[in-house]
């Protein structure tokens, strides 16, 4: 059973990252600075990496798309910075319809229980919801009716 | 003393544990009373008519309605914004906003009591009270949360002062309140959630509106600064936010004096 659980984890797992990598290799990067440190002509300050190395991705600043993804519209921003990334942003998260607030909202102090006690003491005033005579005498009132005799 | 009449189909309350004020000719009870029949007059959507009928039906604009309908309507919207939907007074294209009419109604009620120089009273509409002062032995006032599996007992005592308390709760309408985004599904994993807050009207919309979120209410409820509240599930759990215990201590805790006007 548990070699099942197991497998099916993986299977899963590779499954998410086969979607995760279409999706990356599709989606396009748009920039937003222009790189301040052009590779191509010459080297980087105060970095140990050789100039002539040319790196997979340019310096800067850059916006990916806007993403549905189900709950709202998430969009990120990467920084680069000698073919590293230095810091992602959310340029948006889904915050917009009540579900994803809802979700957002989960991220919360655990806060304390108890099981409720009924209590001796005496009170000035009872909080309940509301109470209502009306739903009561109208039942009342519908089973007089069905009990009056048809004469 | 304390006096009591059912408006509303509800019983509303409102003792005063002071000298009543010599001076006005109707007695300050005759005056709240008389001011709730005037809600109800206005507000009662199955009253055809109430300004509220009128509205609904297309006979007045919203717009050029009467003060109170406009106040309490922007009350509405302003709610509905701060909830994220969960409150929303609009159902099948028909406004109907008991929901926030009633702590609207007892706030209004008691800041009049107020301006009369009236300083130790509560008004109590159906569970949902406007506490001010001190009680007939000069203490914090003792309000009991009703156990919703048995309306004649409380299952916990609060000491209150200046502040307002509104519960809501499944167990005695039936499921009265819904999920405006799941319409069909009776809110039902929480039976009861009492919020305590600065005054009734703000205690009352937000009780309203966390409760119809369900086990997430409690948590919607901490994240708003000067509410509090209790929350029991369907097994007699209890929840509570992380200031709660202070307003079930028997010393005074007036931090919640937050309705300075005078």
């Amino acid at each position: 059973m548990k070699q099942f659980v197991l497998s099916g984890i993986v299977i899963a797992a590779f499954i998410l990252f086969s979607f995760y990598y279409r999706f990356s290799n599709r989606s396009q990067v748009t920039l937003i600075n222009p790189p301040k440190n052009n590779l191509d002509s010459g080297a980087v300050p105060g970095s140990g990496t050789s100039p002539q190395a040319r790196l997979p991705y340019k310096d800067g600043t850059f916006a990916g798309d806007i993403v549905d993804a189900f709950y709202g519209n998430i969009q990120v921003e990467v920084a680069m910075q000698n073919g590293r990334i230095v810091d992602v942003r959310f340029l948006q998260y889904p915050n917009d319809r009540p579900h994803s607030v809802m979700l957002n909202q989960y991220a919360l102090p655990i806060l304390k229980s108890e099981a409720i006690q009924v209590q001796s003491a005496s009170v000035d005033i009872v909080s309940g919801a509301t109470d209502s005579s009306k739903a009561f005498i109208q039942s009342l009132e519908s089973a007089l009716n069905k009990a009056k005799n048809q004469s | 003393m304390g006096k009591t009449q059912i408006i509303w189909d509800m019983p509303i309350t409102v003792e005063i544990t002071e000298e009543l004020k010599g001076d006005s000719s109707i007695s300050p009870f005759d005056q709240i009373f008389a001011f709730f029949a005037h809600v109800d007059a206005v507000f009662n959507i199955f009253n055809d008519s109430s300004e509220m009928s009128r509205i609904n039906r297309g006979k007045i604009q919203k717009e050029k309605g009467s003060r109170e309908v406009k106040e309490v309507l922007a009350l509405c919207e302003k709610t509905k914004r701060e909830t994220g939907g969960y409150f929303d007074c609009e159902r099948d294209g028909l406004i109907d906003p008991l929901g926030i009419v009633k702590g609207w109604a007892v706030k209004k009620a008691a800041d009049r009591l107020v301006k009369q120089g009236y300083a130790n009273f509560y008004i109590d509409a159906g569970g949902d009270i406007q506490i001010r002062g001190r009680n007939t032995d000069n203490k914090l006032w003792r309000v009991g949360i009703r156990n919703p599996f048995n309306r004649f007992e409380t299952v916990k005592t609060l000491f209150l002062t200046n502040c307002g308390i509104a519960t809501s709760g499944s167990y005695i309408r039936g499921n009265h309140i819904r999920n405006p985004f799941d319409p069909k599904k009776p809110v039902a994993d929480v039976v009861s959630l009492t919020v305590v807050g600065p005054d009734i009207c703000e205690a009352d919309r937000f009780a309203t509106a966390a409760f119809a979120m369900g086990k997430r209410g409690i948590y919607y409820i901490e994240k708003i600064p000067g509410l509090e509240g209790y929350a029991i599930d369907q097994k007699g759990v209890a929840t509570y936010t992380s200031g709660f215990e202070q307003l079930i201590k028997q010393k005074p805790v007036d931090y919640m004096f937050a309705d300075q006007n005078p």
